[in-house]
């Protein structure tokens, strides 16, 4: 059965060099405990970027391992996209984990491995590799929620993210084994050859294993109504966790979906795309409604990535080589927006020791740059021009349309107005209301300074001149269609 | 022919000098102010002289200029998404008044201490998105533009603006800034969803608006789509019952913002209903037309009634607002070559007039920090320039002859009686009414026995009285010569679809 299999494993060659890192950093954490913490952060951080630098050997190469994982132009579009992701959140949070946290070298080698989770996740073709890369990421992430020892919040969002991830895992399990129960296949080539050639068009276990993996699936994105630990997770989790959380996380669960509905379900897309536009639908109303609501900048963070997964599951569900372009689009756009904004608040949330949204009053007296970037990154994230957010969701929204999906259109651009709203509360206390009393200025670090310039720049990037970005997205995506 | 790149100019140097206000330090106001003042000069003589240089009798569209941006890509075809700029007679004026406005705007904020060069960034980033949005002959920059010009007046109301307590109740700056912008933007949900249906249909992976125009949707999809462009486009010009969020928007902002929001930015509201309903979707504009008509018949007689009642210089301001942009939605709901021409030109005239208006009451209200007119009286004695300007402003908005208003009402009405004689004769009496809540204004503050209690105001300054001269110049320009404009925007409301 091996016969003819290619067992070439240079193609994991980012992928070692990540664990390699990790795992350099750990011992160099435990070798010399003396070293200043924030350097385990700028190994980690150059780290990841210099074997995102590597991957890019791959452009344009085309092969896979034993038919398990597949290189191809999609898988380093997202080996490059979630090593930067992973490299930002470490430089965010150099200073934060080694002011708060024990155990540094730990946390580093947790992000990293996690990404290698999350590109695997990229690359399977396989249920059984995409579900160990699934548990890979997210056992990491259990770790990292929990990561703050004593802090309670930290335990309890640890302890409800493992029940329900356990959950949702056996959920998306028992689907699997539905679908290899009808097809004898995990191969996602060999599950969309077995639906095609089936005599009834319709199954109702067929239709039970799509559920229970769309359940999973749900689960691991926080779409509606499979979305209870997501704020309480996010709220309890170290801020720069949360900013992993509400990045990585999120952009694995779709770059997963991605291949695995178009390769192995693209034929029976009638029986999903209806549950994938009813949750789309749910998933952005209630996540922007309910994020009106809220007091603490991590909690509102949390409805608003809701909100932003029920736009990105619209591509999934009218899922062609159009929208999943526009989706990838969306979401490199979404995830550098969500990054900038994410920088601002570590920066502002561990310099003032508080999360809620009030205490972000005076933003543009005390740290005037932090204030710009939040200001144009809220402005990307609510769908305003000159920022990532209106052309990505505007090409987003088309696409959708054009596949038939008008009022989905009509429901995210609703919402997004909706969205608007809260994102103007926490501007007004950023820029309206005057400071505490005797709070100067605050001296913000020079890297959190430089991060948040490089993550705006990369917001005005995708906002003005997306041709390139767009190109090599149109590109990769283009594998999935063949 | 001539070049797109001043178009360009229009757009990217705004823009750019918005970028450049953030650059420069907290602490060097003065330079932000030069600065400005020199991006508003240089941005007003580039718009004289591409209005003047207009060619009447010339191309459709002229100062073309196309860059692609982003094309052949997803489900985007060649021209997908372009750089397209180009003005016909009817944006032609409209870049001229955005000149006008912006430069009076730039002076008259030379005061604002504040935080200066945020103001600045933010006005400067306003202004380009609405020259954009007058020259982009591409259908997602024209709504990009669009939602430019709508992005920073959260701020710029809820930081710089003013509160105003009533006896019963107080309207906060931040109420009426999120109230605008929660209104605009919702707004603009109706003309998202209509180009999404437009680009569908058309299927031809453009946003090209001169390919678009060129294609001939169904009539019963044109029947569906225009009022969403309409509502969505008449919000911003203020069409009853939606006007709401303009008399407190307008009371709360700055007195640039004001001037530039009431005097040009509702514009972009009318002009988007030309843009996109009457030239996209032609026969959809003439089924619903009558159905606009009754609004904005609506509006002029509401707007006028409601400015009579108000206590509140800036409030009787914003509902006269509403009134005047009636008549520029009457003259378009015409559909005739007269009506269309007069609403362009009340287009023109109202935004030099509510300029006027504006900077006339933030000069006194700088001063004062009242706007109730009840407690004024005799101003004359005290302000005789500031009694002429506003003065002026007043006649002009009631329509004497030799000013813009006059010109631009006469061809509204002309227009109205072809069609619907009850609404011109319904606005004819509106006009009127004008003229009741003007006089009265003038009646109660200018003239009469001087209040003591006014002693310490000062005449107003240099800046003012140059950037009052500017817009005086203009509302006797259209007024006493009014040839230049009729030129420009006959011969291309001729060359509108559906307009007879």
């Amino acid at each position: 059965m091996t016969e003819g299999l290619n067992f070439d494993y240079t193609v994991f060659i980012p992928e070692f060099l990540l664990l390699g890192l990790a795992a350099a950093i750990v011992a160099l954490d435990l070798a010399y405990p003396a070293i200043r913490k924030q350097w385990l952060a700028y190994i980690a951080g150059c780290g990841l970027l210099a074997t995102a630098g590597v991957s890019l050997a791959w452009i344009d190469v085309e092969t896979n391992f034993a038919d398990l994982v597949v290189v191809d132009n999609y898988l380093t579009y997202f080996r490059v996209f979630f090593m930067v992701i992973a490299a930002v959140v470490a430089f965010a949070s150099a200073d934060l984990v080694a002011q708060r946290l024990k155990h540094p070298g730990e946390y580093y080698g947790l992000i990293i491995v996690s990404t290698v989770g999350a590109i695997g996740m990229a690359g399977a073709r396989e249920l059984m590799t995409a579900y160990l890369s699934l548990e890979l990421l997210s056992f990491s992430l259990y770790i990292l929620v929990s990561y703050a020892k004593f802090d309670r919040r930290s335990n309890e969002a640890g302890m409800k993210y493992i029940l329900l991830g356990a959950f949702s895992s056996a959920m998306f399990l028992y689907g699997m084994s539905l679908i290899y129960g009808i097809t004898g296949t995990t191969y996602y080539s060999g599950i969309a050859a077995a639906l095609g050639e089936r005599a009834t068009d319709f199954e109702w276990a067929l239709l039970m294993g799509l559920v229970l993996m769309i359940a999973g699936i749900g689960f691991k994105i926080a779409a509606v109504p499979f979305h209870m630990w997501t704020p309480d997770a996010y709220e309890g989790a170290p801020v720069a966790v949360t900013a992993y959380l509400a990045t990585t996380s999120k952009a694995a669960g779709f770059a997963f979906v991605l291949p695995l509905f178009s390769n192995a379900f693209q034929v029976v897309h009638d029986d999903w795309s209806w549950m994938l536009a009813g949750m789309a639908a749910a998933t952005m109303i209630l996540g922007n409604v309910v994020a009106l609501q809220q007091r603490n900048i991590k909690r509102l963070m949390a409805y608003s990535s809701i909100g932003q997964v029920g736009y990105l599951l619209m591509g999934v569900a009218a899922l062609s080589h159009a929208s999943a372009s526009a989706l990838v689009l969306h979401l490199t756009g979404y995830m550098v927006s969500n990054l900038a904004l994410f920088v601002v608040i570590i920066a502002w949330v561990h310099m003032n020791d508080s999360e809620e949204i009030a205490d972000f009053r005076g933003m543009r007296e005390r740290a005037p740059l932090l204030a710009g970037v939040l200001a144009g990154a809220l402005f990307s994230l609510a769908g305003l021009p000159l920022f990532a957010g209106f052309v990505t969701k505007f090409i987003l929204f088309q696409a959708a349309t054009d596949d038939g999906y008008l009022w989905l259109a009509a429901i995210g651009v609703t919402t997004s107005v909706i969205s608007l709203y809260y994102y103007l509360q926490v501007m007004r206390e950023a820029f309206v209301s005057a400071p505490a009393e005797g709070a100067g200025p605050l001296p913000v670090p020079l890297l959190m300074r430089g991060l948040a310039v490089a993550m705006m720049l990369g917001v005005f990037y995708v906002g003005l001149y997306p041709q390139q970005l767009f190109d090599a997205i149109d590109n990769a995506t283009r594998f999935l269609f063949v | 022919m001539e070049s797109g790149y001043w178009l360009i100019a229009t757009v990217a140097i705004p823009l750019i000098a918005g970028g450049v206000m953030v650059l420069i330090p907290d602490e060097r106001k003065d330079v932000v102010r030069w600065v400005s003042a020199a991006v508003g000069a240089v941005l007003f003589a580039i718009s004289t002289y591409v209005f003047f240089m207009y060619e009447v009798g010339g191309d459709q569209y002229q100062f073309f200029i196309r860059w692609a941006w982003l094309e052949d890509v997803g489900f985007l075809g060649e021209n997908g998404i372009s750089l397209a700029f180009g003005i016909d007679g009817i944006a032609a004026p409209m870049v001229l008044l955005t000149g006008v406005v912006a430069f009076g705007g730039a002076l008259i904020s030379w005061k604002i201490e504040h935080h200066n060069k945020d103001f600045f960034a933010l006005f400067w980033v306003l202004v380009s998105g609405v020259y954009g949005t007058f020259t982009a002959l591409d259908l997602f920059f024209f709504f990009f533009w669009y939602e430019v010009a709508v992005l920073p007046m959260y701020l710029l109301i809820a930081v710089w603006g003013s509160s105003s307590v009533f006896p019963t109740f107080a309207r906060t700056k931040e109420y009426s800034a999120m109230k605008l912008t929660i209104m605009l933007v919702s707004a603009s949900i109706l003309i998202f969803i209509g180009i999404f249906a437009v680009f569908h249909e058309a299927g031809a992976g453009t946003f090209d608006l001169q390919t678009l125009y060129a294609y001939q949707f169904d009539p019963r999809f044109q029947k569906i789509v225009f009022p969403l462009f309409v509502i969505g486009c008449g919000v911003l010009a203020g069409l009853w019952p939606f006007h709401t969020w303009s008399p407190d928007g307008h009371v709360s902002a700055p007195t640039a913002v004001s001037m530039l929001h009431a005097g040009v930015l509702m514009k972009l509201g009318a002009f988007g209903i030309i843009r996109l309903g009457i030239q996209l979707l032609p026969e959809g504009a003439t089924f619903w037309m009558p159905g606009l008509m009754i609004l904005a018949t609506a509006n002029v007689v509401y707007g006028a009634f409601a400015a009579t009642a108000q206590r509140d210089f800036k409030y009787m301001i914003g509902y006269s607002s509403v009134s005047h942009m009636g008549l520029v939605l009457m003259g378009l709901a015409t559909m005739n070559v007269i009506g269309v021409n007069g609403a362009v030109l009340q287009m023109f005239s109202h935004g030099v007039m509510t300029a006027m208006f504006f900077a006339m009451v933030g000069s006194v209200y700088d001063q004062a920090h009242t706007r109730d007119m009840t407690l004024f009286s005799g101003l004359v004695h005290r302000m005789p320039l500031f009694v002429f300007f506003f003065g002026i402003a007043g006649l002009a908005s009631l329509g004497l002859p030799g000013l813009s208003g006059f010109i631009a009402e006469f061809h509204v009405f002309g227009g109205a009686f072809r069609t619907y004689p009850w609404a011109g004769a319904l606005g004819i009496f509106a006009a009127a009414m004008t003229a009741v809540y003007i006089l009265r204004m003038m009646s109660m503050s200018f003239f009469g026995q001087f209040n003591e209690q006014w002693s310490g105001l000062q005449e107003m300054t240099l800046l003012e009285r140059g950037t009052a001269a500017l817009l005086l110049g203009f509302m006797l320009f259209m007024g006493l010569w009014p040839a230049p404009f009729i030129d420009r925007i006959q011969e291309s409301v001729r060359n509108l679809p559906g307009v007879s």
